[in-house]
């Protein structure tokens, strides 16, 4: 190897021992290796060289210049591994002990109670209706077997509207209706009705920590040729024991409501004591959450069904006092009261 | 209505039974039970009949005296007493020495230097009145040393129904119907009640009596005489006080007595005001004093017993002062009859004044008990005042007799409306014990419904099937799922659309749901400056302050932001909720469900908050529909929204609500220093918007080409315009990427991404495209900022 490649590629191999990173790499490489490097100004000296010279020293040269090229590769893969490292130890290491960012939409917990209601009953086959706030006389009443002069209507102070409407006291308001539009599929098709017609409601009365004028029920019918009382306690023993995920003891006893015949109290034991007695139950054991019973033949017959061949079940259950007991609501009012510190806190439950 | 154990037990053996689980029975067979049961005289021993034998006044006190008492024990015991009627023979309570009132252990007490052996008492300490007047006087022939309880029926539980439970049972509002039920719960038998046989009295004069309105349906009277006795016996003075009636005289006690036997209200008149009974109506309105002494407004709905054309009561309601018994009545005349009900119920209403007659009245009573509770009312006169004597025949007129009821059924009948096997026995044994005829022929029922259920309670089939199932008890039904025929059900789009969107704010948006009311609070709108206007309309609201029912959630919801300003510094709520645009076909309500929603911001600035807004309306009805949403111009309309910005929100042609921001003056009284801004859409006519389902295209596996045009324009709207003119099927997407304004106006740089599904689009393809689109603009004067960018 003549001196002078020797000189070429100990300087070269000093350089690129020095070189940190690739700027200083690429000016290593175009200074040896670009045009007018010194490894590519080696070759012009060739020109004064014998042809044998020319020979040898054009291997010599052509030998030096592989031997750079992979030593710059060979310093580019450990200089990017470098940079690559550095990057990484860059990066700080983040505090997440730091509470987490719950920020975070709400459904209102009437929302959550019907929709697990709803689900409930989905599951097992029931229509799940809709119906106005705002409804005749006769939907509210008349249809209910309510007439005129009732004593029951004085059980329900009704808000009336200037043109004779009202707005709905119970979800039953929307008895006739589902009746009426279901019992065509009834009666040609055999299709049971099985309905659920969660709602709001209005009472004309004055508002406390325990009474709202305005609350959420949820009725439900079920109407077919053998529906019986015993179907009756299942479905509304398996309601609850779904809502309340786990099983729910049930009692009925004799209620009046001029739409069912039988009519029932549902009571449940008491989720707090489980029947033993405490102060949320006034030390019965029981709560009365559910009035329900056998849809009144008058009822049926009003809603075109002749209930000499259908009988049928229904029953109201109180959202608003479900959502209450189940989340430990204590003011009923907070529910409309718009208050974010209160509603916030529903975010989901499934 | 309170209730007595004993007095129960008067018509049904119930001994060996527990009695607590009888009432608990009775809850859950007939008529709900209030919680607390009450063991009257549990806390009560050691109380006996004792004479006073001596009366010394007290030294030093000139209240107390100085007794000697016989209270049985041989000796006499030396007692100081403090009440005014201390005298010498007097026979009273006397609690000894270890006697036991309450929570009190009666032992020797000094009072004022002298030892008192015990305490005289009077019935309010032993718990068997309110009268504290004094010490208990005893008239009954005792002896000394006798145990009060012994002889007087301190002992018993008393129970609460609710009134409520019991609308519909006329018969259960005396003991004797309620004891009727506890004999069928019990299986025992219901003893008859003891009654005299009015015919006895045939021989003698009648009383003239006419009804005249067919309102009161049986008027039954008889007249009295040689009444001696003043106070009524110690037992019925405590049946009627445990039962929530205040003693008052024999007279007066007696007719209560009855009316908390039976049921059946009745009236003593002093004979000399009702010689002639006439009961009607009058044509006009008049005054008339009560016996309570109050003047009432009787108008000419108001049914009332007359002497002659005087009236002297209202019928059904309370008698009139003039009539009532006084020192010298001699002779007296029983009123036991029946009213219309629904008339009692809105003369009660109209008078504002309910009563314990009028409130059985309303429940339609059983006419065929008039003549009953008279005999009964006779029998237990005389036995008490042997003096007593009928002096009239029974005068009993009969207007109105409610239809005899019969049902019939078969066993099918039962088994398909409880689910349940009721044998035929258990079936007939009910009925009978509740007092219904049954006969069982050929697998068939045919029941006779008893006088006093058939007045309204039990007129149909199904009736009867609860009368067999309450005594039955529900806690013994097997309960069984029903057996019907599957068919799939589909949700409601409204359904499943409210459900998606309350999802899409909450889970996509961090809003918050909220409820408000339907109408309008009169003091917050006030307090936001917001209009009420004018809508359907509350008729009968008891809280002053809500009248109209509104028209916008939006009203109502910004009321709730203000209530939350301090909740955070941003935040969204939202409702679906009802609301009335007046009145619709028919003169009905117009109710329409809508969505509403509410941002509020004090750290963005408006046309953050309105775009992001906007966007989130645009996701849904993306996400809901596949549908794009376009806006409108829209001119104010109400007092809330401001002039600017507000937007009719459009959706496959259909107007569906509006964006808009908070007027100022509304929005400053929010907080002066945020943001608001609106969105109101009308669910059910989104919900009926067609759902374009979605279109899945192959992606090109071509390049696509890009291209930004800059327009000099103040909105995009002619920009999009044109490029959905261009109709070109190569336009994969529009998106706005840049706007910029300066001195020489406003510009908006559209990105086109063009592409081919087969093969590599050429610029002069694309360029074809933008140049009609360009040209299209030019022709409206808006023009490309820098050129075409190739």
């Amino acid at each position: 190897m003549s001196q002078k490649t020797v000189e070429v590629k100990n300087a070269f191999l000093e350089a690129l021992s020095k070189a940190e990173n690739m700027e200083e790499l690429e000016k290593i490489r175009v200074e040896y290796i670009g045009k007018k490097g010194y490894v590519t100004e080696l070759l012009k000296e060739m020109k004064s060289l014998s042809p044998e010279e020319k020979k040898t020293f054009g291997q010599e040269v052509n030998v030096l210049k592989n031997e750079v090229n992979d030593k710059i590769s060979e310093k580019r893969e450990e200089l990017k591994q470098k940079e690559i490292e550095l990057e990484n130890s860059r990066m700080p290491e983040f505090d997440i002990s730091i509470p987490a960012d719950l920020k975070r939409g709400s459904y209102h917990p009437i929302t959550l109670v019907q929709r697990q209601c709803e689900e409930i009953f989905k599951s097992m086959g029931f229509a799940i209706e809709d119906y106005s706030e705002i409804v005749t006389d006769y939907e509210c009443f008349e249809a209910l077997n309510i007439p005129k002069d009732h004593p029951a209507r004085d059980m329900q102070d009704t808000y009336y509207l200037d043109n004779g409407q009202l707005l709905k006291s119970h979800t039953s308001a929307a008895q006739n209706a589902i009746y009426k539009k279901y019992k065509d599929a009834l009666i040609n098709e055999g299709k049971p009705i099985k309905a659920i017609f969660p709602g709001r409601c209005f009472r004309n009365e004055a508002t406390d920590a325990c009474h709202e004028n305005t609350f959420f029920q949820m009725e439900g019918v079920m109407v077919d040729k053998n529906i019986s009382i015993s179907n009756l306690i299942f479905f509304m023993k398996t309601m609850l024991s779904e809502v309340f995920q786990k099983d729910i003891k049930v009692r009925l006893r004799p209620g009046f409501f001029p739409f069912v015949e039988p009519g029932f109290e549902l009571d449940i034991s008491c989720l707090i004591c489980g029947g033993d007695g405490c102060p949320s139950c006034k030390h019965s054991g029981w709560l009365e959450l559910c009035p329900c019973g056998m849809i009144h033949p008058e009822v049926l017959k009003a809603g075109g069904i002749d209930p000499d061949e259908y009988t049928g079940f229904a029953f109201g259950l109180g959202l608003t006092r479900l959502a209450m007991m189940k989340y430990g609501i204590k003011d009923i009012r907070d529910l409309n009261s718009g208050s974010l510190k209160v509603l916030s806190q529903f975010t989901d439950d499934k | 209505m309170f209730l007595s154990m004993n007095w129960i037990s008067d018509f049904v053996d119930l001994s060996g039974l527990d009695k607590l689980e009888l009432i608990n029975k009775f809850s859950l067979s007939t008529a709900e039970v209030e919680n607390d049961i009450f063991f009257k005289g549990s806390d009560l021993s050691g109380i006996v009949v004792a004479e006073i034998k001596s009366v010394e006044p007290h030294p030093d006190s000139k209240k107390l005296h100085l007794l000697k008492v016989d209270a049985g024990d041989g000796e006499l015991t030396d007692v100081v007493c403090g009440a005014p009627n201390v005298r010498v023979g007097l026979k009273t309570a006397f609690a000894k020495v270890g006697a036991q009132i309450g929570d009190i252990t009666i032992s020797p007490r000094k009072l004022a230097g002298y030892t008192s052996n015990g305490m005289c008492c009077s019935e309010k300490e032993i718990g068997i009145s309110d009268s504290n007047d004094g010490i208990m006087e005893i008239t009954d022939d005792l002896a000394c040393g006798t145990d009060l309880k012994s002889v007087y029926e301190i002992d018993d539980i008393v129970f609460e129904v609710d009134n409520k439970s019991l609308t519909n049972r006329p018969d259960l509002w005396g003991h004797y119907g309620i004891a009727r039920e506890f004999a069928a719960i019990a299986g025992r038998e219901l003893k008859p009640l003891p009654t005299v046989d009015l015919t006895a009295y045939n021989n003698l004069p009648k009383i003239d009596l006419k009804i005249e309105d067919p309102l009161c349906q049986r008027y039954s009277c008889l007249q009295f005489e040689g009444i001696s006795r003043h106070t009524s016996p110690v037992n019925m003075r405590i049946r009627l006080f445990y039962c929530g009636m205040r003693a008052l005289n024999f007279l007066a006690d007696l007719t209560n007595y009855l009316m908390l036997e039976m049921g059946q209200p009745m009236h003593a008149f002093d004979s000399r005001k009702v010689e002639k009974i006439r009961i009607k109506r009058f044509d006009k309105p008049f005054t008339f004093q009560t016996l309570d002494g109050v003047e009432r407004e009787i108008d000419e709905n108001t049914l009332m017993i007359c002497n002659g054309d005087n009236p002297v009561a209202i019928a059904g309601i309370m008698g009139g002062l003039d009539s009532e018994i006084v020192e010298d009545t001699t002779t007296l005349t029983l009123e036991s009859a029946t009213f219309d009900a629904a008339s009692i119920r809105k003369s009660t209403v109209r008078l504002a004044h309910r009563t314990d007659a009028s409130m059985r009245y309303e429940k339609s009573l059983d006419p065929e008990m008039t003549t009953e509770a008279v005999a009964r009312f006779v029998q237990l006169l005389t036995s008490i005042d042997s003096g007593a004597k009928v002096v009239s025949a029974l005068t009993d007129e009969y207007a109105f007799k409610y239809d005899d009821i019969s049902l019939s059924f078969n066993k099918d009948f039962v088994n398909k409306y409880t689910g349940i096997e009721i044998s035929d026995n258990t079936i007939v044994k009910t009925l009978k014990s509740l007092g219904f005829g049954v006969e069982l022929a050929d697998g068939e029922f045919t029941v006779s419904v008893p006088s006093w259920r058939a007045t309204k309670d039990v007129t149909i089939k199904a009736d009867i099937i609860e009368e067999i199932t309450r005594i039955y008890g529900y806690d013994n039904f097997d309960i069984n799922t029903a057996s019907v025929p599957l068919y799939p059900v589909r949700e409601a789009q409204e359904k499943s659309d409210e459900t998606r969107i309350k999802d899409i704010l909450v889970k996509r948006y961090s809003m918050h749901e909220l409820h408000s009311y339907v109408w309008a609070y009169y003091d917050e709108y006030k307090a936001l400056g917001i209009e009420i206007e004018p809508n359907v309309e509350l008729i009968n609201a008891t809280n002053p302050n809500i009248k109209t029912i509104r028209k916008s959630i939006v009203p109502t919801q910004l009321c709730q932001v203000k209530y939350n300003t301090n909740y955070d510094s941003d935040f969204a709520v939202f409702e679906i909720g009802r609301t009335v645009n007046g009145y619709g076909e028919n003169g009905l309500c117009d109710e329409r469900k809508k969505l509403a929603i509410t941002v509020f911001s004090k750290t963005k600035d408006m046309e953050q908050i309105y775009f992001e807004l906007r966007d989130t309306l645009a996701v849904i009805a993306d996400d809901l529909k596949h549908q794009k949403l376009t806006f409108e111009k829209m001119e104010q309309a109400h007092s809330y929204q401001h002039p600017k910005n507000l937007n009719a929100i459009v959706c496959d042609g259909k107007v569906l609500g509006e964006i808009g921001i908070v007027n100022s003056a509304v929005s400053k009284k929010i907080d002066k220093k945020a943001n608001i801004v609106y969105a109101e859409i009308d669910v059910a006519l989104f919900a009926e918007i067609a759902n374009a389902s979605i279109s899945y295209e192959e992606p090109s596996k071509f390049p696509e080409i890009e291209i930004d045009l800059s327009f000099v324009t103040e909105t995009f709207a002619p920009v999009a315009k044109a490029i959905d003119n261009a109709n070109c099927p190569l336009i994969k997407n529009v998106s706005v990427v840049d706007t910029y304004a300066d001195e020489n106006g406003k510009s908006i740089t559209a990105r086109i991404i063009f592409s081919h599904p087969e093969k590599t689009l050429t610029k002069e393809e694309v360029l074809d495209v933008v140049n009609t689109i360009v040209a299209e603009l030019e022709a409206q004067n808006i023009k490309l900022k820098n050129g075409l960018p190739m």
